[in-house]
């Protein structure tokens, strides 16, 4: 960006042309989430009762699992997005802003891993006696 | 409309008029669902997300871990995060439905803009309590 002509004083600050990709995966993982939700809010509604051993054995079948699973994925994803957002409108020091989306992308991955890993287990493991059946 | 001339010269384009901020503008109810869908989905993306692997967690743990994760939040503070998170969640929903139509293009004329936020807003409500009389009455 240079300080002499017309156009010197605009140049690269046009689109980034990464916008549409970013505003499009909004978009998927909205939808990702409206599913992957419903299917739990219908889930804890039906269930019978929500005790360990029957949340635990319902979260263990292939179908919740994987359900829930997904949910991880899209709302972790949707989140991180939505949190973009935030961090590039209102921390304005570029520095700061450096640092925040450090620990938003480190919070990120840490906590898709942690909730995939939390479900793989109980679908995978028998925890306790009770547990997963 | 000063033209050509006038646009090229550093003097006015310093002096352009700026966009006001929001104290300026009378509020609507397009605005207010517009921060609306900000605050749940950052409130949601915070806390939200917390207690979903708090939960997660607790059940991989085993029962005793699920029963401390169970007990906190059947105190009145557990059920104040999970009824907000629960309105959070059906207000950003709501919103973010809006957001699709607008998305086509439709919508934007003041009447349906006007009344597609008020719904929006009303929606979240709605389906939060009808899902925790779900919870309690079912």
């Amino acid at each position: 960006m240079g300080n002499g002509t017309s156009i010197g004083r605009v140049r690269g600050l046009g689109s980034a042309h990464t916008g549409a990709h970013h505003w499009l995966l909004q978009r998927f993982t909205a939808v990702g989430n409206l599913v992957t939700l419903i299917f739990l809010i219908v889930s804890l509604l039906t269930l019978p009762n929500l005790s360990y051993a029957t949340v635990s054995g319902w979260i263990g079948q292939p179908i919740p699992a994987v359900m829930m699973a997904l949910l991880v994925l899209t709302t972790f994803w949707h989140a991180r997005i939505g949190l973009q957002v935030l961090v590039e409108d209102y921390v304005n020091d570029s520095g700061s802003r450096f640092g925040v989306m450090l620990a938003l992308n480190l919070a990120w991955i840490g906590g898709t891993v942690f909730g995939l890993f939390c479900i793989a287990r109980l679908a995978l493991v028998p925890v306790a006696t009770g547990g997963a059946a | 409309m000063g033209g050509i001339a006038t646009h090229h010269t550093g003097q006015n384009m310093a002096n352009r008029p700026l966009s006001p901020h929001l104290q300026i503008w009378k509020w609507g109810p397009h605005m207010l669902v517009s921060i609306l869908h900000r605050v749940s989905g950052d409130g949601m993306a915070i806390v939200g997300l917390g207690v979903l692997l708090w939960w997660l967690g607790a059940l991989a743990s085993g029962p005793e871990a699920y029963e401390t994760f169970h007990s906190v939040m059947t105190t009145p503070i557990g059920y104040l995060v999970l009824i907000g998170l629960t309105w959070a969640f059906f207000t950003h929903l709501c919103s973010g439905l809006r957001h699709f139509v607008l998305d086509t293009g439709a919508g934007y004329e003041l009447d349906a803009n006007k009344m597609w936020s008020i719904a929006s807003v009303v929606g979240g409500v709605v389906l939060t309590v009808a899902f925790w009389a779900a919870i309690f009455l079912l």
